[in-house]
């Protein structure tokens, strides 16, 4: 169990653009590593078994529990976290209409949902509503009802398009 | 859409800005509880009891103390016992057991190492023999002649009790004559009902870090609704003063009531204390469930008489509570929250009852949601046998000002008949029933409280200013405090920063609960302005050579016959030569929170093949007295809505013989998701209250009331059905059906 101290795999992959490298223990996770190593706090450890979706991150474009990722997985690995969402200073648009349209109340869920959001407008820049409750189906958030979440991700959408024309 | 009454017209109160912290919150900079380390810091691990109820008859932790990493461990012989006159007493026996242990999960010891791994390493290996006691799960267990005894310091509150006793609180209230009532009326309903125990479900489990230095003084930074009371209860278990102990509020992440409380401070600051390093502990979603929360669980019975045009002339009821393992006001609150509808005859008896299951904790209008259940579905019944709309049912019988609660207290000025008449108004309500499915209504009611906040405004140099409040920022108080001293002040929100301090930074705060934020601080921020202004004022008359008196503030500057009016920055920057710094702390302890009453409309599909419900379309009418921010108020509404979404049709404990949780997870206690719901309409409905200088009620509790009653009024109609018991989960659903 206090294994981490004694064999630690060295562990090199690129996280938010950036070649990052870190140690790891063979059982310490994605979202640890993230957290604890590298100093990235915006995921967030809701349950640890993947029912939550707060430690959502991209991997290799795709969405993932980062908590059900062993760290040393993310070898050779692009990983894309809340904090690497904006760009050169400026808001990602799901992150202006999360602000503008109030889809956050504690803010804990939100760095998960602003990632999944982001994983699915990539794919598909026009969901349905539907489209958008299921895709967001694995991020649990207590707070808002998801009105406001599901609107927010609406209109980014809408702006997404609108700047791709 | 709002409704609303005549008021004056505000430039920012009632508009929708960015929340000051939002930016935070959505790059991931925001520092909750468990993103704090500090250097050396160890990682603590707790063991936690495996049974429902035994006596500790031997903690070893020797083997445990030379596990590789272990810096410190600790059980219930570390902390003083505290006498019974303590109001901490229960708190303290809840996060670490002395004796005996209540409940599966109950603390009863706890180690710091080096790792996270090493402290569970080291706390699975502490050896406990134990001598199990009788487990007491249900309210009616609990309520048994003879029921052994759940907690052997408890005794009954409200009445007479000679010694320990399993009842917590008996609560009995009369006012008319009923007997006579219910013989004389045309209609008379009775039904039971059963709710499990839910949890609130806050996405962030608890968690602190707590550094205690060898001087002695305690540094904490946990996540709370309220960092005084971390600080004075943390103090009082620990037999320390208060000013040994410093709380740094970490944003929260969703307490709905359960965060009000502490579960592991104390004993983090005795390993910090034991070892020398700062000690942070950080709970599993599985320690959340079974060892913090829940709401309790609840049998009610409800008897209510009826004349044949609607009016209900009488109500017989009994409120039981299951409460857990220590003594809880949850019985005598369910009390309070019976003041929806006038009732010139009332009998009621509210109950609670202890449970060798986790000690219950505060959840959204607490109590309220069990007995609305219960009442709100009787109501509704009365209606259908009646045939009468369940709105006008309602409207006939809703309290307006000066009607007594079952407490008896006269209600101030409400929006109840305005709540009822913006859903009868509604489209939704207008419109007709969707082809296969079925429409309910429900309403709900929370008094709302005040208690003491205070709050310093700084100006700044510049004409900037910051706003420094206690109260934690659980979902945009912050925005709410800077547009209330916009409004004040009459400078641009965008030039206010509101701050929650740490307990040395501002005054005395009680804990955000009871939707009491933006009511009781923000009157503290108010006063804190209207000071400043007339400090403002006198600065302003010698700048400008004029008498004080000759100084009116408008528009965020001082003006005065003759003379160009004087803005608020023009004044600080003179702030030196005038008198030195503008700064303005105000404390209260606030009266006159106004109640606020909800009122929601329901269409759903049930599926008879599956007993599946699905909800249509929702929407949810609350008075908000005056909505400060319209997004968060609206966001009040359809989060508590959605809780209570899932309180009626998925969430329960589902315990096995020994209380040990069977479901402690969040897949098997399954939280309404996005794709189980539609849109949550709101109508804002603002009917001021005259208590608060802009009108405000408080809307956090309300909306998660009405909809249990809701939803099962609208089964009813949509199967004939009448469900009496939560959840309305798919086995539930296909049971009834069967017997119908």
């Amino acid at each position: 169990m206090s294994s981490n101290k004694r064999s630690r795999t060295h562990v090199t992959c690129t996280v938010n653009g950036d070649e990052v490298d870190f140690l790891a223990s063979d059982e310490t996770s994605l979202l640890d590593a993230l957290r604890d190593e590298l100093g990235l706090t915006g995921a967030k450890e809701g349950c640890g078994t993947g029912d939550c979706g707060a430690c959502s991150v991209l991997v290799d474009g795709r969405i993932n529990c980062s908590c059900l990722m062993f760290a040393p997985e993310a070898e050779g690995r692009d990983i894309v976290t809340v904090e690497g969402i904006a760009s050169g200073g400026q808001l990602h648009p799901l992150q202006q209409t999360f602000l503008e349209g109030a889809a956050l109340q504690c803010g804990i869920c939100t760095p998960g949902f602003l990632v999944s959001a982001k994983a699915l407008l990539d794919e598909n820049p026009d969901p349905s509503e539907t489209e958008i409750r299921y895709a967001l189906a694995g991020n649990l958030c207590r707070c808002t009802g998801y009105d406001k979440i599901v609107r927010s991700v609406q209109e980014a959408a809408v702006q997404l398009r609108g700047a791709t024309r | 859409m709002t409704v609303t009454e005549d008021r004056p017209k505000y430039k920012w109160v009632g508009t929708r800005p960015i929340r000051p912290d939002g930016y935070d919150k959505v790059v991931g900079k925001a520092r909750f509880a468990a993103d704090l380390n500090l250097p050396g810091q160890l990682h603590a691990a707790i063991l936690r009891s495996p049974h429902g109820h035994a006596r500790i008859l031997s903690i070893d932790t020797a083997a445990a103390e030379a596990m590789p990493g272990v810096q410190a461990v600790v059980t219930g012989a570390d902390f003083p016992n505290l006498d019974a006159t303590n109001s901490e007493r229960d708190v303290a026996e809840n996060l670490m057991a002395r004796d005996v242990v209540l409940y599966v999960g109950h603390a009863l010891a706890a180690v710091a190492a080096s790792t996270r791994a090493e402290a569970a390493a080291a706390v699975a290996i502490i050896e406990v023999e134990y001598e199990l006691l009788p487990v007491v799960l249900t309210l009616d267990e609990s309520m048994a002649e003879g029921a052994p005894l759940v907690n052997e310091n408890n005794v009954t509150m409200f009445v007479e009790s000679d010694g320990p006793s399993n009842l917590a609180t008996v609560n009995a209230l009369e006012r008319g004559d009923v007997d006579a009532a219910f013989e004389a009326a045309d209609l008379v309903v009775e039904r039971e009902f059963e709710t499990s125990w839910v949890h609130q479900g806050y996405i962030e489990p608890h968690a602190c870090v707590v550094d205690v230095g060898a001087d002695g003084r305690a540094d904490i930074w946990a996540s709370s609704q309220g960092h005084f009371r971390v600080r004075s209860q943390t103090a009082a278990v620990l037999g320390w003063e208060t000013a040994r102990v410093k709380v740094t509020p970490a944003e929260i992440g969703g307490g709905f009531g359960g965060k009000t409380t502490i579960y592991l401070e104390p004993v983090a600051a005795r390993l910090s204390e034991k070892s020398g390093r700062p000690v942070k502990i950080v709970m599993s979603r599985e320690e959340v469930l079974r060892a913090t929360g829940p709401a309790p669980a609840s049998k009610a019975r409800v008897r209510i008489a009826a004349t044949n045009d609607g009016e209900l002339t009488a109500i017989e009821g009994w409120l039981g509570y299951a409460v857990g393992c220590t003594n809880d006001m949850a019985g005598f609150i369910g009390a309070m929250s019976v003041a929806s509808y006038r009732f010139p005859n009332l009998k009621l008896e509210a109950v609670a009852s202890l449970t060798n299951t986790p000690k219950t904790a505060a959840y959204r209008a607490p109590s309220a949601p069990q007995a609305a259940f219960a009442i709100e579905s009787v109501i509704d019944e009365v209606a259908q046998r009646l045939e009468l709309d369940p709105i006008e049912v309602r409207l006939k019988n809703a309290v307006v000002e000066g009607d007594p609660t079952a407490m008896g207290m006269p209600h101030p000025r409400i929006g109840f008949v305005e709540c009822l008449e913006a859903i009868r108004d509604s489209d939704h309500y207008r419109s007709p029933v969707p082809e296969g499915a079925a429409r309910g209504v429900g309403s709900g009611f929370w008094f709302n409280i005040g208690e003491q906040s205070s709050a310093t405004v700084n100006l700044n140099e510049d004409g900037t200013a910051t706003v420094i409040t206690g109260s934690p920022d659980i979902g945009g108080s912050r925005a709410s405090m800077a547009l209330m001293a916009a409004e004040e002040l009459g400078i641009d929100v965008q030039r206010i920063t509101p701050v929650v301090a740490d307990t040395e930074s501002v005054g005395f705060t009680d804990v955000t609960e009871g939707s009491r934020a933006t009511f009781a601080t923000g009157m503290a921020v108010v006063n804190a302005c209207r000071e400043l202004i007339d400090e403002l004022k006198s600065r302003a008359a010698t700048i400008l050579g004029v008498e004080k008196d000759a100084v009116d503030w408008v528009d965020g500057a001082a003006a005065a016959d003759g003379k160009d009016p004087l803005s608020l920055a023009a004044i600080t920057a003179k702030a030196k030569s005038t008198g030195g710094p503008l700064t303005v702390t105000a404390s209260l302890n606030a009266g006159g929170a106004g109640p606020s009453f909800a009122v929601h409309c329901c269409d759903l599909a049930v599926d008879e093949e599956t007993g599946q419900v699905t909800i249509l379309r929702y929407t949810a009418a609350q008075d908000a007295g005056t909505a400060i921010h319209p997004s968060y108020v609206e966001g009040q509404m359809q989060g508590g809505t959605v809780q209570g979404i899932g309180w009626a049709l998925n969430e329960e404990y589902v315990y096995d013989d020994d209380g040990s949780m069977l479901n402690a997870s969040f897949l098997d206690y399954r939280i309404p998701v996005a794709s189980d719901l539609p849109m949550i309409d709101t109508i804002v409905v603002e009917v001021p209250n005259p208590a608060h200088p802009y009108g405000v009620r408080g809307v956090g509790e309300t909306g998660i009331v009405p909809p249990m009653a809701t939803i099962a009024n609208a089964i009813s109609s949509a199967t004939s059905v009448r469900m009496t018991s939560l959840p309305m989960s798919p086995p539930s659903i296909l049971a009834a059906l069967g017997d119908r």
